[in-house]
């Protein structure tokens, strides 16, 4: 599987928070050669089913990762010298200071390219002079005149983040939107390894919507689907320039196994257990509370579904240059894959007797 | 698609470091002109012949360079420090896509995740000497492998056309550059006509400073890209350079009084032709006229320029009708160029 191809196809879709269609597309036609069913449900999540061989009823694992991407948002259309220009605000979290100067498309009735741009600081007012730009000076520019801009875009349009995959030194690329597709992409190389193989329980992989926003996908999708339990994966804080602290693993150190409050302790062993097998290196990272991802969400799903976390290692998250490590991803998959083909009639009461055993 | 300008964009000229931009202008205009040379500080200048109808010399200048940045030192995670080449405010920098050296490696400016933020550090500005560029390298001894100190690290941006406007890098001054081309791939003008790239004006001028010596031109024009603030402003004062409003005229900026006579003939020139203009608001900013005009014993000059939106910052916009408005205006000018607009003294 040529990953950096499947990765430039995932990162060069557009797909903000709440606006996933294309996305959605996108990997609908990835795995549909994988799954027996793929279908999209009412707030813009894509839901797989691979069936396994097991008596019925069958027990389903949900691997859930999100795909939506941070973005912005139209608030508001100025008329200046007869052009039209796009005060902006944030979809998911984002630092506003790397956005001057950065590519967007405007999804209008059509999409139309434009630049974050800003009059230059010298000339705002003395207080602010000296400070990062706010959304009140930052404003999107499409060079449309202001006629051409109102008859084609509206406020409430999504604005996504242009940036194409490049590769860097080894095996890490750069891009936009690695938080998350790169997990997406993970998720593809599961299927792919569980292709032909034979597992007894069902699988869901459940391309989500909303992560960024609300974990909307998460929490419904794992109500709709009632899976026995679920493994989320996102991606992690990657060590590099500005990130040292603890808490941030080395690109090519993953896949990263969650423990904390978050992640179902039988989880993070089953999830060590295949490792091992695999002779594959894992590294343990941990959340002291909430996790920042879908496993919050799935695991109080229902009546609490058993949940674990795999992170991708990734730096500079929420800006459009992320960068990963690609065999991070192969490996994610991978060791996702080799569970769930090793999942068997005893796994869950494994888990129920590990909340009890010393 | 304006191919032209499409290639001119996406070639990568830091300031000192302009081989590449300079090979492809040379290219270009080999097949115009009846003589070409580089000088010592890797100026291009061409001698277009005229039909020996006039004896004027005229100088018209364009210069190669972009900002850009500077590889200065490793860190021992493999990253690299580095510095502006040529003016950039800081914000422009944070989180963005480079190229970096000869080989034109892909790098990224990163920026610490808003997660790992504290409030009040999201109050300020990055500076320069905290950022660094990383091109993926595992340590200092594998980024040491494939970049030096001194390379310099270019913006992405591709050229592309939306409308009546152009997205890309370095419309400063690579539209600049473009018309000039033009400029030599039509007839013969009445007079010689010596055709100037030149380089680091983004530093200082430095090519300009030289680059009339031994050519002794009677007037010179400079073309450039000026910064347009034509966005959303509470204040109604000027800046006022905006695009769609045509050539950009200058009449004073920061360390030039551009030459009356020019000025004027340039704008009589725009008003008789039909061709759009506006003049620059004076004060602010500077170009190579300043160079040109204060080198040999003083040569009559002036500047006109395509506005630019977004100068050094990766992605900048200009409007296509400008630029085909400013080659029109500066051939009609130089066509209609007689000796009593700027008779030589003495």
């Amino acid at each position: 599987m040529d990953i950096f191809k499947l990765l430039k196809t995932l990162t060069e879709t557009a797909g903000p928070s709440g606006y996933e269609q294309d996305i959605a597309a996108v990997v609908s036609e990835l795995w549909e050669p994988y799954v027996d069913e793929i279908s999209a449900d009412r707030v813009g999540s894509l839901i797989a089913i691979k069936r396994g061989t097991g008596p019925e009823p069958r027990p389903r694992l949900l691997l859930a990762a999100h795909m939506d991407e941070i973005a912005l948002m139209v608030k508001q259309i100025e008329t200046y010298n007869s052009n039209g220009f796009l005060r902006v605000t944030n979809v998911g979290g984002i630092d506003i200071r790397h956005l001057y100067g950065q590519l967007v498309t405007v999804h209008g009735k059509k999409d139309l390219s434009g630049i974050v741009g800003s009059l230059p600081g010298r000339m705002l007012p003395l207080e602010r002079k000296d400070k990062p730009f706010g959304w009140e000076d930052l404003c999107v520019d499409t060079g449309l005149p202001a006629a051409k801009v109102k008859e084609l875009v509206s406020i409430g349009d999504f604005i996504s983040f242009r940036q194409s995959l490049r590769k860097l030194q080894g095996k890490r690329v750069t891009g936009k939107a690695l938080d998350n597709r790169a997990s997406v992409a993970a998720v593809t190389v599961c299927l792919d390894y569980l292709n032909g193989r034979s597992h007894a329980w069902d699988v869901v992989a459940v391309a989500t919507s909303q992560e960024e926003t609300r974990l909307l996908g998460a929490y419904t999708s794992a109500y709709a689907q009632r899976p026995a339990a679920a493994i989320a994966i996102d991606v992690t804080f990657g060590k590099g320039p500005g990130a040292s602290d603890a808490n941030t693993f080395e690109l090519g150190d993953g896949p990263i196994l969650d423990l904390g409050p978050n992640v179902h302790p039988g989880m993070l062993k089953a999830l060590q257990d295949t490792a091992k097998t695999l002779e594959m290196k894992v590294t343990v990272g941990t959340h002291s509370r909430y996790s920042g991802t879908d496993a919050y969400a799935l695991q109080v799903a229902r009546e609490g579904i058993p949940t674990g976390l795999i992170g991708i290692p990734l730096r500079y998250m929420h800006t459009m240059v992320e960068s990963i490590d690609m065999a991070d991803v192969e490996r994610s998959g991978r060791l996702m894959g080799e569970l769930i083909a090793n999942l068997d009639d005893k796994f869950l009461g494994n888990l129920a007797k590990g909340m009890m055993e010393e | 698609m304006n191919e032209l300008l499409k290639n001119l964009t996406e070639a990568v000229g830091v300031s000192g470091d302009e081989k590449e931009v300079r090979l492809l202008i040379r290219d270009l205009i080999a097949d115009y002109v009846d003589e070409w040379r580089v000088d010592t500080m890797g100026n291009l200048i061409a001698l277009k012949k005229g039909t020996g109808a006039s004896d004027l010399r005229v100088l018209v200048d364009a210069h190669m360079d972009e900002v850009g940045l500077m590889i200065t030192d490793f860190d021992s995670n493999g990253s690299l420090k580095f510095e502006g080449v040529g003016g950039f405010d800081d914000r422009a920098l944070l989180g963005k896509a480079v190229q970096v050296g000869p080989k034109k490696l892909a790098g990224v400016i990163g920026a610490r995740p808003i997660h790992l933020l504290k409030a009040n550090q999201r109050d300020s500005v990055v500076k320069t000497d905290a950022m660094r560029i990383d091109i993926g390298a595992k340590n200092k001894d594998a980024a040491s492998g494939k970049v030096k100190v001194g390379d310099r690290a270019a913006f992405i941006t591709g050229y592309e056309e939306v409308g009546p406007t152009a997205i890309g890098k370095a419309f400063d001054n690579r539209a600049g550059c473009a018309a000039l081309v033009e400029l030599l791939r039509v007839e013969p003008y009445p007079f010689d006509l010596y055709a100037t790239f030149t380089v680091q004006e983004e530093v200082g001028l430095r090519g300009a400073e030289v680059v009339a010596y031994g050519i002794e031109p009677d007037a010179a024009f400079i073309l450039e890209c000026t910064p347009a603030y034509d966005l959303p402003n509470k204040d109604d004062v000027s800046p006022n350079v905006a695009l769609g409003k045509g050539p950009s005229v200058y009449v004073m900026d920061r360390v030039t009084i551009q030459d009356p006579r020019l000025v004027s003939f340039i704008v009589k020139t725009a008003v008789s032709n039909n061709i759009p203009y506006q003049i620059r608001q004076p004060g602010g900013g500077g170009t190579n006229t300043s160079a040109i005009q204060r080198s040999n014993s003083g040569v009559p000059a002036a500047t006109i320029a395509v506005p630019g939106r977004y100068a050094h910052t990766p992605a900048m916009m200009i409007n296509l009708e400008d630029y085909a408005n400013v080659v029109k205006l500066a051939e009609t000018v130089l066509r209609n160029l007689k000796p009593d607009i700027i008779k030589r003294n003495a």
